[in-house]
């Protein structure tokens, strides 16, 4: 591995926003109306950014298990109240974040330890370094097939109310009469993760692994962490949409096999 | 077998008592808006509500709600559909009982092959009272079990109901036609401001 890694300067970076300045400017000439959302976009990428490396600076240094687990627990919430944020149809009473929220920390968490302790076995385990940004690499996705399984759940039952209730009147048990209506939803949260790793490689080289390869790693190297990376993946989006999924339907439902469509908060 | 509700709370309902004994038609009329579909549906334990239901003596709280509603079946007004064809709703019942039930409703074995999508108003009637009546209710609760029917389609549902009732099926039903009401129904109840009332008997 005898690749180098080029040193970005800060300059660079302003070179490279010119192209964001024209993207600005069309939108300005043809009355588009982007330029603001384009800008505060811009900035916010910036300025997180800056500060995310700076934490990771400091915490990669300190190495401290409390810390790293203090960084997980606040990126594992804000998953959760971003999975919650384009929900169409929410569970009164906190449901929906509650359960959103506790699939993506039991999946992100047991998927990131068990690669940890068993693949990647850094030294000591939580080693800041692997841990952090292999816990944003699946919670990302993770919340991805959360929030989308959750949500054509509650469009699906709400749209087929009367077909899930003709079969309750007729004595079937609810699990059955709703279980189409998981299914299908758990294929909606699993397919952006079924299609990346059809695609991978073929259609598009996956972000990590560009980046590797751009620091300078062997791609033959870059390949295996990405397959790693892929099947922790498609491993934690499968357990935190399943767990988030059946969840939601035990909430949509109650001990009389009843639909219980009344626990979603008045439609907007 | 006498359907038995007492005491029975839902929103603004109640508290109501009814009976409903084998071979009653009973006609349940009242404005639009009282409730009447959300008094068959808590009868049904569709919604959460309170009150001491039994049927033949057997309360509804000692059996699971699926073993009641097959007991004490309800049929809507709009019938839900859950396959692209019409035979998988009738999973539950051997396919002899289901043709001898759509013969007896005028409806040939082919039916069974027929799109859901492209049923006519009168054969998603005919069929959704088809596949609950074959599962063996002893009680069913009809809403509006003729809305969107032409008199003549009208007219055989209303017999087909009458047959059954004879063979000892209790029957209540909800109609806003206060002729089909006296026509069909051999009580007549009225429910208004969540009260009912025995129009006769």
């Amino acid at each position: 591995m005898t690749a180098v890694y080029i040193q970005l300067s800060y300059f660079d970076l302003i070179i490279v926003s010119s192209f964001l300045l024209l993207a600005g400017g069309l939108s300005i000439g043809l009355k588009l109306g982007l330029e603001k959302s384009l800008g505060i976009a811009a900035l916010r990428t910036v300025v997180q950014l800056v500060l995310i490396g700076l934490v990771l600076k400091i915490l990669f240094q300190t190495v401290s298990l409390g810390w790293t687990a203090l960084a997980a627990f606040v990126m594992m919430a804000l998953a959760g109240r971003e999975a919650m944020a384009r929900q169409t149809l929410k569970l009164r009473g906190g449901w929906s974040l509650g359960i959103a929220t506790t699939s993506l920390i039991l999946a992100g968490s047991i998927v990131t330890t068990l690669a940890l302790t068993t693949a990647i076995r850094p030294e000591p385990w939580y080693d800041p370094r692997f841990a952090i940004p292999l816990l944003g690499m699946v919670l990302g996705n993770t919340l991805n097939g959360v929030a989308v399984g959750m949500d054509r759940l509650g469009a699906t039952l709400k749209r087929e109310k009367d077909a899930v209730e003709a079969r309750l009147a007729l004595g079937h048990l609810r699990v059955d009469a709703v279980r189409p209506y998981v299914r299908e939803a758990m294929r909606a949260g699993l397919m952006h993760i079924i299609n990346a790793m059809s695609a991978a490689g073929l259609i598009s080289l996956p972000g990590m692994m560009t980046g590797q390869i751009l620091a300078g790693v062997d791609p033959t190297e870059a390949v295996k962490y990405q397959i790693l990376i892929m099947f922790l993946i498609a491993g934690s989006t499968s357990l935190g949409a399943l767990m988030a999924v059946l969840a939601m339907s035990k909430r949509l439902g109650d001990d009389r096999d009843r639909l219980r469509l009344d626990r979603f908060s008045e439609l907007r | 077998m006498t359907l038995s509700v007492c005491n029975l709370k839902r929103l603004s309902l109640g508290p109501l008592d009814i009976e409903v004994a084998s071979g009653d038609i009973v006609a349940l009329t009242g404005p639009s808006g009282t409730g009447k579909s959300l008094l068959l549906r808590a009868i049904a334990d569709l919604d959460p509500n309170e009150g001491e239901f039994s049927l033949g003596g057997v309360e509804r709280a000692t059996m699971s709600a699926p073993a009641w509603r097959q007991q004490v079946m309800y049929v809507p007004a709009h019938s839900g559909w859950w396959a692209d064809k019409v035979e998988p709703h009738f999973e539950g019942a051997t396919r002899g009982q289901v043709i001898d039930t759509l013969h007896r409703l005028g409806l040939e074995s082919t039916a069974l092959g027929w799109d859901v999508a492209h049923l006519s108003t009168g054969e998603r009637q005919r069929l959704s009272f088809a596949r609950a009546v074959v599962l063996g209710p002893k009680i069913l609760m009809l809403d509006e079990p003729t809305s969107g029917l032409d008199a003549d389609n009208g007219a055989k549902m209303e017999s087909i109901i009458t047959q059954y009732a004879l063979d000892g099926l209790g029957v209540l039903f909800v109609t806003h036609d206060a002729a089909q009401a006296a026509r069909l129904g051999t009580r007549l109840i009225q429910l208004q401001d969540g009260q009912l009332t025995e129009v006769s008997s």
